[in-house]
């Protein structure tokens, strides 16, 4: 199975958020960056455990310039046999997942795994919009994922429960908590991924119908109020009549 | 402006994301329509919330993302609708981003707010797993905004929809459906939608220690919840982890017992209108997000709580 694994650069999960430029742009100053811990932790490991068991070939996509190559050869480092870097500037999802589907396209691929979402953006998009570009079946926030010969077999997370799904042919799916466990990488993973192809590939035309005008960090919290331990039960008072919430 | 709602609903009603997308969309001061598959019992309370009419395409499958797109694709253009507007629980996530590109139109997925249309066409939305907001511009002529549960509120002050038949070609089926599960849950509210929600972290010592937050929970009508170590351990199950890897919630009201706040918690809990953490430490950091705070044993504490709780009905 051959499958592309969409790998995005995130902010450590432990950051600082501030902004710049008019709080246009996000300060990238002292920031770690990783690998999106659902793209990593979750779609790259899940498509590794199924290259060992059923052969294959597992290569990792990015859209963006050189500062990407980093997290790349972390993923690489993790065991994917390849990479490819779309060489953009930026663009929203449509434009990233247009850039991914037009690769998976020309390249026979079998399956596109993402992350449910990035941490620094949360919006889930590309998966979605990739399978639509390709018109294939999209299987959203999946948290278990089994082959049975060429049937895919997919548990997802529906709203109060979930359902199993079962899916012929090429497929696209994002991937959530569940689908796998984080592997760190070993010394032996990290030496071949200095070795092994990170091929750059020009971007296709394609639009960006949506940008950031500004960001903001939400109001400081007031100080807490602090209730007695003895008589904790006051607590129902200020939820009922104060904050109006019970 | 025309703005078309893609509606989900269970056992004929329609879901609280779908009723909260109609009321942002008849809040944008839009003429509002729905669409939804088969099986609506009446309008399925969309009505209530501002929709005129509610379209129903039998025969496409809901969990079928690509027939589903081409349900609300045929709708939009069958409405004339500029905007549509879908709750992005995880339904929405299935189905906004597909619909975005079959639309050709800019998508804005986890919307806390109506549209700013003073200069352009802004939608704010959280990012950085709530740690941040953005203003995202949308250029496009058609728009997709998903909006985040329990952001918007629900009005139910309108009156009743039409139901009219749509027919659509959604095409061959490109999943099938083997099981689905509803999660048992005791009968309590899915952590997404839930307005109150009871959680709790390793302070408690042991999955055996649960029975506490359960009884304070169901005294309270509220969901139990619990942090990334606890579902981790398997002391409590991984669906009710809340957090940046978790679930992301936004209830009225938040009680964190035995949590000490690290960031990628309260990452997943800021959205909450009212927090309040109970933990012995009185360093704790959740208590610099907390709005109330109690310092102390939650073995004492929580008893007395519960006990104070179910006094209150």
């Amino acid at each position: 199975m051959k499958i592309l694994v969409c790998i995005s650069k995130a902010p450590d999960t432990t950051s600082r958020i501030a902004f710049t430029d008019g709080n246009t742009k996000f300060d990238e100053n002292g920031v770690q960056f990783i690998v999106n811990p659902y793209d990593e932790w979750y779609a790259l490991v899940r498509a590794l455990e199924l290259k060992e068991a059923g052969g294959g070939q597992v290569t990792t996509i990015t859209v963006g310039g050189a500062d990407n190559d980093p997290i790349i050869r972390k993923a690489l480092a993790i065991g994917a046999d390849n990479a490819v870097r779309i060489d953009a500037d930026g663009g929203d999802s449509m434009y990233v997942a247009k850039q991914i589907a037009e690769y998976a396209k020309s390249n026979g691929y079998d399956a596109v795994f993402a992350g449910k979402e990035t941490i620094q953006y949360n919006s889930g998009a590309v998966g979605g919009m990739i399978a639509e570009y390709l018109d294939w079946p999209y299987i959203s926030l999946a948290t278990k994922l089994d082959m049975e010969g060429s049937t895919a077999v997919i548990t997802r997370d529906v709203q109060g429960g979930s359902e199993v799904l079962g899916v012929d042919g090429p497929f696209v799916l994002s991937a959530s908590k569940g689908l796998a466990e984080q592997r760190i990488p070993n010394m032996r993973g990290i030496m071949a991924a200095r070795t092994k192809p990170l091929e750059v590939v020009p971007a296709v035309d394609a639009a960006s119908h949506t940008s950031v005008a500004s960001y903001a960090l939400p109001a400081e919290k007031g100080a807490c109020r602090m209730i007695d331990a003895e008589n904790p039960a006051e607590l129902f008072d200020l939820l009922r009549n104060e904050a109006k919430v019970l | 402006m025309k703005v078309l709602v893609f509606a989900d609903h269970r056992g004929g009603k329609a879901t609280k994301a779908s009723l909260e997308a109609a009321t942002y969309a008849k809040r944008m001061g839009a003429d509002v329509e729905a669409v939804t598959t088969g099986g609506l019992e009446g309008d399925g309370g969309l009505g209530a919330a501002g929709v005129s009419t509610v379209h129903v395409a039998d025969g496409v499958n809901p969990s079928d993302s690509a027939q589903l797109t081409k349900m609300v694709a045929a709708a939009a253009d069958a409405t004339g609708a500029e905007v549509v507007v879908v709750g992005n629980d995880n339904t929405g996530r299935l189905v906004a981003p597909r619909v975005a590109v079959r639309l050709d139109a800019g998508l804005v997925s986890g919307a806390v707010a109506l549209p700013d249309t003073s200069n352009g066409f802004t939608v704010r939305k959280n990012v950085f797993s709530g740690k941040a907001t953005a203003d995202v511009s949308i250029t496009s002529a058609k728009k997709v905004i998903a909006v985040m549960p329990n952001a918007i509120g629900i009005d139910a002050d309108g009156g009743s929809a039409n139901v009219s038949a749509l027919s659509v070609d959604a095409g061959s089926a490109s999943v099938t459906v083997r099981e689905q599960h509803v999660a048992s849950g005791d009968g309590m509210v899915p952590l997404p939608e839930a307005e109150l929600v009871v959680s709790a972290g390793r302070g408690l010592k042991g999955p055996e220690n649960w029975g506490m937050i359960e009884d304070l929970a169901k005294a309270l009508g509220a969901t139990t919840a619990c942090s990334r170590p606890v579902s981790d351990m398997d002391w409590r199950p991984h669906h009710e982890h809340v957090g940046q890897t978790g679930v992301a919630i936004r209830p009225n009201l938040y009680i964190a017992v035995g949590i000490s706040g690290a960031i990628q918690h309260l990452a997943g809990v800021n959205g909450s209108k009212v927090i309040v953490v109970i933990n012995k430490d009185p360093e704790a950091p959740f208590f610099k997000a907390a709005d109330y705070g109690i310092v102390g044993d939650a073995f004492e504490v929580v008893p007395k709580l519960v006990e104070a709780a179910q006094a209150l009905n």
